[in-house]
């Protein structure tokens, strides 16, 4: 006895194809136009696909629980694409040898100017403690992010938000600021960017180029590591 | 490829034990990133395979977040009650952070070093 057909399908659409066909050409679709527009930041792909994929979602009624099923299988691999920043790292490392000194203080600076200067700006225009606290380790990446929120007193699930936020206003708007500042050496450039927006900072900067991405990534490790261990000292000095 | 791949997977693995074992306060594969750099520098390099296949991966980096990236949808409604300072907070801290970090390695970038040589 063969099953009906339609009975497959909702069994093979319950979620997980779905949700990974969608997420797959939607960001297909983002990073088309993303070339098509020569690599420009305003254009990034992520913050296109995920405008697709927020507003299919809205209009279907599906919740990001089914969506996130299959998209799950695309979440996993951030995992070994992590590990994977060994290599360009490695390729590189001559050169982050002989920028030891610069690396190092520009990574302590960005790194307190990222959690302070979000407390401050945030204070100064009213916004509660617990939000305050939330955004001060939004420029490291989400697992550690979230950690250090919850450490601190800040909100896990707010500051996941505000890390994604981050992440893209990094990559949108770096470009302009570096020109602006005449700044060209990728590796300042890759290394400031993965300071002050982890991982989407650090993609933006690889479809650049492998130096600017090599150093992002480390930048993203490093300052993940550095905020984890400094911030909350800081946090009870500065209270 | 799928030598490649699982290369990565146990540099993951190996991370994320460790990680939870000692209770490190950073993410079990950015631990495997560190073992897999140890690695390469003892080997001497990655290996053809490798190499190709953690560039497909890197290249499309981006890909990976938009999963993540969609979760905003979810909690956009805790943004919603104090956006303004939110955005002002994460607009001005952000580009703050960028233009701190890069100014303060361009004071220190060594002078022979010319700007975008490659070692």
């Amino acid at each position: 006895m063969t099953p009906p057909i339609s009975e497959i399908w909702v069994y093979l659409s319950a979620s997980p194809l779905l949700g990974l066909t969608l997420t797959l050409l939607a960001y297909q679709g983002a990073f088309w136009f993303y070339k098509r527009s020569g690599m420009n930041p305003l254009a990034n792909p992520v913050l296109i696909a995920v405008a697709i994929l927020v507003l299919l979602l809205t209009l279907t009624a599906t919740s990001y629980e089914t969506y996130f099923a299959g998209a799950q299988f695309v979440h996993f691999l951030l995992g070994p694409a992590t590990v994977a920043l060994a290599v360009p790292l490695y390729t590189q490392f001559r050169r982050v040898r002989s920028l030891l000194l610069p690396v190092l203080v520009g990574l302590v600076a960005g790194s307190l100017t990222a959690a302070l200067s979000a407390i401050a700006v945030a204070r100064l225009f009213g916004a509660s403690l617990a939000t305050q606290l939330s955004l001060a380790p939004k420029s490291v990446t989400t697992p550690i992010a979230m950690g250090i929120a919850e450490r601190i007193g800040g909100i896990p699930s707010l500051t996941a938000v505000l890390v994604i936020i981050t992440g893209i206003l990094g990559a949108v708007g770096a470009r302009y600021i570096f020109d602006a500042m005449r700044i060209r050496d990728p590796a300042i450039r890759g290394f400031a960017i993965g300071v002050a927006s982890h991982g989407i900072g650090t993609a933006r900067a690889f479809q650049v180029g492998e130096q600017a991405g090599a150093f992002a990534a480390l930048a993203m490790g490093l300052n993940g590591a550095l905020t984890a261990l400094l911030l909350p000292l800081v946090l009870g000095w500065v209270r | 490829m799928l030598s490649a791949l699982t290369q990565l997977l146990v540099f993951q693995l190996a991370g994320e034990i460790v990680a939870r074992w000692l209770a490190l306060p950073v993410p079990g594969p950015v631990l495997g990133m560190l073992f897999l750099f140890v690695a390469l520098a003892l080997r001497g390099g990655p290996g053809d395979e490798l190499q190709s296949t953690s560039q497909n991966l890197l290249q499309h980096l981006s890909l990976l977040f938009v999963p993540a990236g969609v979760g905003i949808m979810v909690h956009l409604h805790r943004v919603a009650d104090e956006w303004l300072p939110l955005l002002l907070s994460l607009v001005i801290s952000t580009a703050a952070t960028l233009v701190v970090t890069a100014l303060v390695m361009k004071l220190l970038m060594p002078a022979r070093t010319m700007p975008g040589e490659t070692p």
